[in-house]
């Protein structure tokens, strides 16, 4: 089974009377265990496609599968009850709560499905424990470094244990040292046969991470390439 | 997630605190504008409330109000008298009279004739002196707050003398009673005297007092004591309506506090809901990254209400405080004597307060539904 399936994705936006559609016949496989990255420059469409991949757009054509799941005819609700216990997410800007703890930031999407504030943290605290944030749980988003708050919301992407993590130029907002310390996180995330990681970047750093690099221009999908072979 | 909303909201601590103070405001303002507003009229029928023993007031047909005098007949006190059910019924003098002081000076009085006999009409609660005072012709029985206008200094026990159309007249007793609308001093003396001590005029009766017997209604003790005599007859509550009524019609003090009791509704609002929407704008990209990681319109909705509902709570809360530590603190001052926060008002400003605030969010929850996730993709 594929993480992501798309087919002929095709996306309109109404401007004024008109509609302009931003996104061409798009379609691919995105595999479990493997590290994917969509690159492309700014305004080609990157960001229009995860969030129709990850449930937040509805595409205007064409055909989605997540994790087995249709989104084609899902309705909005399932859509988000797919997102909250399947799908993980890193945000460029982390989007952090500030008045919460690193745990009870990563604990979100445990308390949106219903866990109480003093477990889901709990189990949030074990995750950021397992990426280098011992003992920074307690400690609010103004307290952390960049890089200390992109693994806390690495955290919050894991805490639910989901098949997909969806990453929005996580390097952006690093430096880059801590942005390859980052990446150094989601690549192990992404060995484990039973995930798949999308990352969207133009990062070229940090192409080297990746096992398959989409290639989008315009908003099409113009190449599918392994790292070394992608010329940047 | 109402762990969520209240770090959210505690977290942000100007804000909070500029939430509590728009509802705080708004309490303060319309719970103790509406009290004061309450007290005042009620003042308009302390005269009549005051007098607890009697329950049917007759007076001329053309009385509106309770400070207004219209002269009966004597013979009507017999009439009323005569109407079956009426247990007894007696005179009550109520109108205005210039004392002149010792050294000269005059002062505007409310004038009260209680029945000799009975003495219904004369205030119950002496701090100086004895009720039975007023049975000496010359003497007279004042209210604290008149006495303490008058003589300052207090001194309640010392008797003063007075000159009533020049009659001789002392001072001897003083009782608290509840402050009337007009605030000059309320003098108490028997009918009797009362009669002697005013100008000759043909009739000069403004009121009767009627208790009815045992088991009889007021309510239809009044319709008969009308039908048969042609004068108005109306039970106290009848009767205190009416001249609260008179006041809300004829002047312009509902209009004023109704004014400022909006402005106060008007300001906190605007204070509170400019807050609210500040806040959640502010938050609305976290509140985006809460949708896209799963989080429900509905959860939002909770997180919003539970924000303002602690907000609403605390700040209603420390506005009804504050209003009732102002009513305690001037307790006893003339001006806002036997002024309350009564329990209706509370629920009044609760069920306002609330309306505020649930108006409030609405303006901002539209923008958090509306929300769409994608935003946080954009950078």
């Amino acid at each position: 089974m594929h993480a992501v399936s798309f087919r002929n994705i095709a996306k309109d936006f109404p401007i004024g009377d008109d509609r302009v559609r931003v996104l061409h016949d798009c379609s691919a496989d995105i595999a479990l265990g493997q590290m994917t990255m969509l690159v492309g420059p700014s305004g080609c469409g990157k960001t229009t496609l995860i969030s129709i991949l990850s449930g937040i757009l509805t595409a205007s054509e064409g055909e989605v599968t997540v994790l087995g799941q249709s989104l084609t005819r899902m309705r909005d609700h399932h859509k988000v009850l797919l997102r909250r216990e399947r799908i993980g997410f890193i945000f460029q800007q982390y989007n952090l709560l500030p008045a919460l703890t690193a745990a009870e930031n990563a604990a979100m999407p445990l308390m949106a499905a219903g866990m109480k504030l003093p477990e889901a943290a709990e189990r949030a605290r074990a995750i950021l424990d397992g990426i280098g944030m011992q003992g920074q749980g307690d400690k609010l988003p103004r307290q952390l470094s960049g890089g200390q708050q992109q693994r806390v919301a690495i955290a919050r992407a894991l805490v639910h244990n989901p098949g997909l993590i969806v990453c929005d130029e996580p390097t952006a907002a690093l430096d880059a040292a801590t942005g390859k310390a980052v990446m150094a996180i989601l690549r192990d995330i992404a060995n484990d046969p039973g995930r798949a990681v999308l990352v969207v970047t133009h990062d070229n750093r940090i192409y080297n991470f990746a096992d398959r690099i989409l290639e989008m221009s315009d908003g099409r999908l113009i190449g599918d390439f392994a790292p070394d072979a992608f010329q940047h | 997630m109402r762990d969520v909303a209240l770090k959210m909201l505690l977290g942000d601590r100007a804000k909070y605190i500029g939430l509590i103070f728009g509802v705080t405001f708004a309490t303060l303002l319309m719970a103790q504008q509406v009290s004061i507003f309450t007290g005042i009229m009620s003042r308009t029928a302390n005269a009549i409330t005051s007098v607890r023993e009697a329950e049917i007031w007759v007076m001329d047909p053309r009385v509106r109000y309770v400070d207004e005098v219209e002269p009966m007949r004597p013979v009507e006190l017999s009439n009323v008298r005569s109407v079956a059910g009426v247990e007894w019924a007696v005179p009550h003098y109520k109108g205005l009279a210039t004392v002149r002081l010792p050294d000269g000076m005059t002062q505007q009085v409310q004038l009260i004739g209680v029945d000799d006999v009975s003495l219904v009409g004369l205030c119950t609660d002496m701090i100086a002196g004895q009720r039975d005072v007023v049975r000496d012709p010359q003497s007279a029985v004042i209210d604290r707050n008149g006495f303490l206008f008058v003589w300052p200094q207090g001194d309640f026990a010392t008797a003063k003398p007075l000159e009533l159309n020049d009659n001789r007249l002392t001072v001897r007793g003083v009782c608290n009673t509840q402050p009337t609308f007009l605030t000059f001093p309320i003098l108490y003396v028997t009918y009797d005297a009362a009669m002697e001590m005013t100008p000759p005029q043909r009739n000069k009766l403004p009121f009767i007092l009627v208790k009815g017997r045992a088991g009889q209604s007021p309510e239809a003790l009044a319709k008969r004591i009308t039908q048969q005599t042609g004068l108005q007859a109306l039970t106290t509550s009848q009767f205190q309506w009416r001249s609260i009524n008179y006041y809300l019609e004829r002047t312009g003090i509902p209009i004023n506090f109704g004014i400022t009791i909006a402005l106060g509704a008007i300001i906190g609002a605007a204070i509170t809901a400019q807050t609210f929407y500040i806040f959640v704008v502010e938050n609305l990209k976290q509140f985006a990254a809460m949708k896209a990681v799963g989080v429900t319109n509905g959860q939002l909705l909770q997180i919003v209400l539970t924000q303002a509902g602690l907000v609403g709570v605390i700040g209603y809360g420390l506005g009804i405080g504050f209003t009732a530590l102002f009513f305690f603190v001037t307790k006893d001052a003339p001006a806002l004597q036997g002024f309350r926060l009564y329990g209706e008002i509370m629920a009044g400003t609760a069920i306002a307060i609330a309306v505020i605030i649930l108006a409030s969010i609405l303006f901002s929850l539209g923008k958090v539904f509306r929300l769409d996730p994608a935003v946080v993709f954009r950078g």
